[in-house]
């Protein structure tokens, strides 16, 4: 049951990214990235993280993703054109992705054996109270840094977006 | 055979990036290449939770709660400074916003 979960969400994960990669209209791209985040999400609750994968839902799915969306509306962006690509990207970017993939893949295969497995139950740590423990004893500082980042990143974005007034 | 070898999430995050990659290095449109950047920390939140499942550790899911913030935050930035660019050149290809070039 693990297996066959686990390979319909990757299935669904790599040709949604495989989607977002290939589409021409950015609406396009944005809903194939939601299918990406929605399937890791399940992939996640799979890996015992429950918090992370509401969190995934909400944040990500929810909030950034409609975030795109609405610029993409507000722009009222086009398909793009295909034309312009330099001749180098078309004769050595595929070949170089693919041998960075392989790469990866072999350092993966090399370094964690198949005697580690994942089956759904098998890690219980990723609760939320779990997560609230660490994030407010271990992880205070960083935890109170990340405010005051939302904050600068507030008042950026309103600095950006406002319209100039002389 | 029940359960997944570790390696299969991880590859499937490998996967996952490269294709990240392929978006930021072939797109023009600079919103999709925003999105392959997303693309991209999705997986590297994918490998963290898998290595936190390995260790038993609930650490890295404290890092990839992170990582979604600082995502968050960059996207609001991103897509500020998005929305001044068209604003200033009406024109979402990358390759048109060249001023600083020569």
């Amino acid at each position: 049951m693990d297996v066959i979960l686990f390979l319909i969400f990757a299935i669904i994960a790599v040709v949604a990214a495989i989607n977002v990669v290939v589409q021409t209209h950015p609406i396009s791209s944005a809903v194939s990235l939601i299918g990406v985040m929605g399937s890791l999400a399940i992939l996640y609750l799979l890996l015992g993280a429950e918090f992370i994968a509401a969190a995934q839902v909400i944040v990500y799915a929810g909030a950034v993703m409609v975030l795109f969306i609405f610029v993409i509306m507000l722009l009222n962006a086009g398909a793009e054109s295909k034309r312009g690509r330099s001749y180098m990207v078309q004769v050595l970017g595929v070949p170089l992705l693919i041998a960075l993939l392989g790469l990866l893949a072999f350092f993966v295969e090399r370094l964690f054996p198949r005697t580690v497995s994942v089956h759904f139950g098998g890690f219980q740590g990723g609760t939320a109270r779990a997560i609230g423990q660490a994030l407010f004893t271990t992880y205070l500082l960083p935890f109170e840094v990340t405010s005051l980042l939302i904050l600068i990143a507030i008042l950026g974005a309103i600095v950006l977006a406002r319209k100039e007034m002389d | 055979m029940t359960a997944v070898p570790i390696s299969w999430y991880l590859t499937l995050s490998a996967i996952l990036f490269v294709l990240g990659v392929a978006g930021f290095l072939f797109r023009h449109n600079i919103i999709t290449v925003f999105m392959s950047i997303e693309l991209m920390l999705n997986a590297v939140n994918l490998s963290f939770v898998t290595f936190s499942y390995q260790y038993k550790q609930v650490n890295g899911h404290l890092f990839t709660f992170f990582v979604m913030v600082v995502a968050a935050a960059e996207a609001a930035v991103g897509l500020a400074i998005i929305l001044t660019v068209f604003k200033n050149r009406s024109t979402l290809n990358i390759d048109e916003v060249d001023s600083m070039k020569n």
